[in-house]
This record gives C-alpha cells, sequence and structure tokens, in this order.
C-alpha cells in the first residue's frame, strides 16, 4: 500500500452481527462502493449485504490441480520410459496405471498448496501493518466479540462530517475515524 | 439409555431435543475468546505441565539414544532378520499414521458433512495428526538401513542419474505420506490464522504480540477476507478426503501388492482405512479427555463430543470386524492351502496370543459395550475404551505384519520375532516425542479454533429486527 496522509475512513463498531448487516445493507443500497465489514468470525450475510458474493480460490486451486497432475504425470512417463528405463517383471515401460498414483497424490498437493496462498495472496496477506489497526477500539473488539462497518475514504461519497452523521443514524456503539 | 430417561435438569442437556450441548450454556464471544486464550496468554505455566513434559521429554530422550545407537550399529540392532523382515518400524509407521486420520476425518470430511460439534475438537485433533505424521514419518527412514541415503526416495537430478521406480507401492507411500504431511500443516496453520490474530489482540507481552502478530500474518477479519478464507477452507476439506482415504489405501498396498499369504488380499484398502479412522478416535479421545479436566474447558468438549466419538468408533469398529472376518473367510473360501495355514497358524499357532488381544480390545471390549449411552457418556469409562482400542489396533498391525511372516512357504525358513530393547525404545520413544509435542501445542497455541466456536453461539444469529445485547 503506498504511504498515505490523512484520513483512512471511518468505523462503526455494533456489539451484535445483525446491526453490522442491516447498517452495510443500507449503505450499500445508498450508494456506498468503498467499503468493507470486519467481524471476529465469517459472517456471510454481511458479504451479501457488501455485495461480494464469488471469489477466484476455486479457479486457483483447479489451475494448482492440473499443474500438479501434469508434473507427476510427465515426470514419472519420463524417468521411467525414456531417462531411466527398468524392466520391471516385463511390465511395458509406459505403464500408466501405476504412474496414477503419485499423480493423484500431487494434484492434491498442489491444489492444496493453490488454495491455501492463492487465498493469501488475494487477500494480500501478509501485511502485517493496516491503517485500521490505529484504531483504538479496533483490536480489542474485531477478533473479539465486536462487529465494524468500515467506510472508507477512497469513496467518492466520502465526506468526513457527513459521512459521520450517516453512521451515527445506524446507532452503532462507536464511530471512530481512522488515520492512516 | 433412552432420551425419556434423561434428567431434563442437567445443563448440558439441551431440553428442547434432550440431546447433549454442542457448547455449554450461556457462553458468550468474549468469554469463549477468554477461556481459550488464558491457556496460552498466562504467563503462570501449570506445575503439572511440566512434569508431564518432563515425563514426555524423557521419552524424547530414549528416542534419541536409540536412533543414535541405530545410526552407529545399523538396522541389525533391532529383531528383523529372515524371515520377519518387517518389525517393529512398519507397526508403529503403520500405527502412528493410521492415528493421524481421525484428525483429517474431523477436520475434513466432518466440515462437508456439516458436523458443528466438530469444531471443539478439530483443532487439536488436526495437531494430533501433524505430530502423528512426525513419528510415523520417521519410521520408514530410520528402517532404510542407510537413512543419509534417504533423499534417494524422491525424484532428484543426481550426477549418477539413478532415478525412483514408479510401479512399486513403498514409492507411491512417499508420495502419499509427504503430501499427507504437507496438506495437513497447510490446513491446520490455516485454520489457525484468525486465531492467531485474536492471539495478538490479547497479547499482554510485547513478545507475545511480535510472535502471534506475525504469525497471524496480519489478519484483521475483513469479509472479503472471510469470505476467501471460507471457500479455501471447503476446498481444503474437500481435498484433504480423498488424500487421507488414499494415503492408508496407499500403505495397504505395500502389504497387499506382495504375495504373502496374509497380505495379498483386496480387503485391505478399505479395512486398513477404517481400522485408522478407529484407532485415530481412540487418541482424540485419549488427549481431549485428560485436556478438558485439566484446563476446564467442559463447556467446549461436551458429552455430547465425547458420546459422537464414541459412535463413530463403534461404526469404523464394525468395519475392521467386518474386515476380521472376511480374512477368515478368504482363508477358507480361497482354498489356498498356503492361506488357510497362514490363517491358522495366527490364531493356534506360537504367536496366537497376539491374535486373542486384538480380539479382546478391538472386538470384545469396545462393540459390546459402546452401544450403551450411558457408557459412552462415562467419562473414565470412554477413557479406558480409547486405551483399549490404542492397544488393539497396535496389536492389529503386530498381527498383519508378524503372524503373516513368521512361517512361511518352508517349514525349513520358519523362525520367529522376538523384539530387541532397541525396538521398544525407539517405540516408547516415539510416544514421548508425540506427547512433548503436543504439550507444547497445548501451551502455545490455540488448542480449540475460536472463530469456529463464536459461529455457533446463539449470538451469532442474524435477526431481522433489532436484538438484545450479544450473548443471550
Amino acid at each position: 500500500m503506498p504511504a498515505r496522509e490523512g484520513t483512512y475512513g471511518l468505523i462503526a463498531e455494533f456489539d451484535n452481527p445483525s446491526d453490522l448487516v442491516r447498517a452495510a445493507k443500507q449503505a450499500r443500497h445508498d450508494g456506498w462502493r468503498r467499503m468493507d465489514c470486519y467481524t471476529p468470525y465469517p459472517v456471510e450475510e454481511a458479504a451479501e449485504a457488501i455485495n461480494f458474493h464469488r471469489n477466484k480460490v476455486p479457479l486457483i486451486t483447479l489451475i494448482g490441480a492440473l499443474m500438479g497432475l501434469a508434473a507427476m504425470f510427465s515426470l514419472e512417463t519420463w524417468i521411467n520410459v525414456l531417462a531411466y528405463p527398468l524392466n520391471i517383471g516385463g511390465r511395458p515401460l509406459y505403464s500408466w496405471p501405476a504412474f496414477i498414483v503419485p499423480a493423484y497424490e500431487w494434484t492434491i498437493l498442489w491444489a492444496g498448496l493453490s488454495a491455501c496462498f492463492g487465498m493469501l495472496a488475494l487477500n494480500g496477506l501478509p501485511s502485517l501493518y493496516h491503517p485500521l489497526f490505529n484504531a483504538p477500539n479496533f483490536r480489542d473488539g474485531a477478533t473479539t466479540d465486536k462487529f465494524f462497518l468500515c467506510l472508507e475514504a477512497l469513496d467518492p461519497k466520502f465526506d468526513l462530517e457527513s459521512a459521520k452523521a450517516y453512521l451515527q443514524t445506524f446507532q452503532p456503539l462507536s464511530v471512530v475515524e481512522v488515520e492512516y | 439409555m433412552a432420551t425419556s430417561d434423561i434428567k431434563t435438569s442437567d445443563p448440558g442437556i439441551d431440553p428442547k431435543t434432550g440431546e447433549f450441548r454442542v457448547i455449554g450454556p450461556g457462553q458468550t464471544f468474549r468469554s469463549v475468546t477468554e477461556k481459550i486464550t488464558r491457556i496460552v496468554l498466562t504467563p503462570h505455566t501449570p506445575l503439572g505441565w511440566f512434569a508431564l513434559f518432563a515425563f514426555a521429554g524423557g521419552g524424547a530422550t530414549v528416542l534419541l539414544v536409540a536412533i543414535t545407537w541405530l545410526f552407529l550399529k545399523g538396522v541389525g540392532i533391532w529383531a528383523i532378520t529372515q524371515p520377519v523382515a518387517w518389525g517393529f518400524a512398519i507397526i508403529n509407521f503403520v500405527w502412528w499414521i493410521g492415528i493421524g486420520h481421525a484428525g483429517t476425518l474431523i477436520s475434513a470430511i466432518l466440515l462437508l458433512f456439516k458436523q458443528g460439534w466438530r469444531n471443539s475438537i478439530n483443532r487439536f485433533a488436526e495437531a494430533m495428526t501433524i505430530f502423528a505424521v512426525v513419528c510415523a514419518g520417521m519410521f520408514p527412514l530410520i528402517h532404510v538401513g542407510r537413512p543419509w541415503l534417504g533423499y534417494w526416495l524422491f525424484p532428484l537430478p543426481f550426477t549418477m542419474t539413478v532415478w525412483p521406480q514408479f510401479r512399486s507401492p513403498l514409492l507411491w507411500d512417499v508420495f502419499a505420506v509427504s503430501t499427507y504431511a504437507t496438506i495437513s500443516v497447510v490446513f491446520w496453520y490455516m485454520g489457525m490464522i484468525p486465531d492467531f490474530g485474536t492471539m495478538r489482540d490479547r497479547a499482554q507481552t510485547r513478545l507475545a504480540q511480535y510472535v502471534y502478530g506475525l504469525l497471524s500474518l496480519g489478519w484483521r477479519g475483513s469479509t472479503r477476507h472471510w469470505m476467501r478464507y471460507e471457500t479455501s477452507s471447503l476446498l481444503l476439506a474437500g481435498l484433504a478426503t480423498p488424500l487421507v482415504l488414499s494415503v492408508h489405501t496407499v500403505i495397504s498396498f505395500d502389504f497387499a501388492v506382495a504375495v504373502i499369504p496374509g497380505w495379498h488380499t483386496t480387503i485391505f484398502p478399505p479395512y486398513f482405512v477404517a481400522g485408522a479412522i478407529y484407532s485415530g478416535f481412540a487418541m482424540v479421545l485419549t488427549l481431549a479427555i485428560p485436556l478438558r479436566k485439566f484446563y476446564g474447558l467442559h463447556a467446549l468438549v461436551t458429552e455430547r463430543h465425547i458420546d459422537n466419538m464414541g459412535k463413530v468408533m463403534l461404526a469404523t469398529g464394525f468395519i475392521v470386524a467386518y474386515g476380521y472376518g472376511m480374512e477368515a473367510f478368504m482363508a477358507w473360501y480361497s482354498a489356498d492351502h498356503w492361506e488357510a495355514f497362514m490363517f491358522w497358524n495366527r490364531v493356534y499357532g506360537p504367536m496366537g496370543w497376539s491374535y486373542l488381544v486384538l480380539i479382546i480390545c478391538n472386538l470384545a471390549i469396545p462393540l459390546t459395550t459402546l452401544w450403551s449411552r450411558k457408557l459412552r457418556t462415562n467419562i473414565s469409562f470412554m477413557f479406558f475404551i480409547s486405551l483399549v482400542v490404542n492397544i488393539g489396533m497396535w496389536f492389529e498391525r503386530f498381527v498383519i505384519v508378524v503372524t503373516s511372516m513368521y512361517r512361511d512357504f518352508l517349514p525349513s525358513s520358519w523362525g520367529t520375532y522376538r523384539a530387541t530393547k532397541w525396538d521398544y525404545m525407539t517405540y516408547v520413544g516415539t510416544l514421548g516425542l508425540f506427547t512433548a509435542l503436543f504439550m507444547l501445542f497445548v501451551r502455545f497455541l490455540p488448542m480449540i479454533p475460536m472463530n469456529e466456536i463464536r459461529m455457533m453461539l446463539p449470538a451469532a444469529k442474524i435477526t431481522p429486527k433489532k436484538t438484545a445485547k450479544a450473548g443471550d
């Protein structure tokens, strides 16, 4: 993230997921786009409220799986047919049924690694610093029992005072300005 | 015990369903977080922890001694010779990796089946998997005789241009077990990332904040992150399920592909997988029952969990019983002289006592008693059963490996098998190593997945109207 000055956004704190989902839905309806919810566990309704339905993790996993399959199967074929042909009980050199097992394992290996690292890459993790950690109430709540809605300053609708007033209409526990 | 016999006044029972609750009543987001993080973040390590860790560490030291001597003298210090060329090392390898399978089953298969009760136990079951695989993976490596050439197992470009032979189940095993270890670690670590975020935010000391902060990779609970994370978890679960079934299948191929009577059978793959899950659940119980007692986790690991694990053991135990039955049936039905003699010798031969131990520990005791709900929810009884099944499953592998080999085709080559002290020391040593690693896990990592427990609390229910305060 490039170094920035000023306000990152405003966060409203709620003590239950229902209020957060309602607020997020309304904000989306009112035309807010640059926003996100922060919850201590996955809240699917919140993702729907901010219109986040699909992600690319399955695609990355599929690509990884196919690569693993192709890599191991071709490695086995190359080794046992070309690089180091061995006569094992007169079996054909290209005895592909025997090659399935390691290829199957590598399909899973590469798919699993792609699922995990693909997820992290799409999420932009690891990123040990984030402006939200500057908010005094964020770290006590966001990973324990509080639910946050963040309106980001990059949204064209964002104006500090009016956004603050807007968030107050959802009756959150608090509204805090987050600095970079 | 019928449902009507249960006292509805028992707070552990949900009055609506008459079932034991998955999570004890009155828990809030904060209370479960506190309960789980406190175990790790407290500056006071219980004295009992040190005592047990010292004991387990002593065991691990025995392992170190045994392996050092092995490397100096070679595998001749073990009891393996002709005709029993595979001994404790392979028995222990199969036993340990089987134990690991329950962890993956709980974390992957039960996730796909939406079994919410798994959430309390999946983290330490996964930890159990990893430590069991660590113990298991060591045995083939030290068994090869020249462990410094262990890297020959992998297809690496050497200057002497020798390559592995991919038609052998022993090589398939290398890929199955290494994939299994890698995916288990990835799944386990990924599951902990959000909890590391919680630990970072709850930690009081600077060091703990740094360490858990690094481990959390900067997790902040964004909804977009959560959704990708959930997709990724689900995919990993979907991948780990065929993986766990394939690992023990491939291990059974090590035996089934050989022509030895008692090994050469098609029942092995399903029978090995069921046996793995059977012993694995027994080990989860062996670990979970003391843990919930010493750390006061009765609200999170409830009678419901113990009861359900008993049911899984009952089901897999019967598959194992079917496997035993099929072996006996095929010994007769195949009309194969060697097969029939092998089975007779297994039961009535000089090592018949090991078959008797196996039948008593795996069938006679658990499969008669686990039907009773009263016994399944009796904690000390379940602890006893878990130990019995662990012993029984070790003997199952002993029976398969040793009693199939010690009297082979030619009576002139018959022999016997008597493990040496180095065999025992290596085995006991891995028990120590496993326990020591598990103790470290319990002390330094969140042993129950907090984010998954929070999801199951009543306060997590999304309601259309303004609700009362969270946690009610």
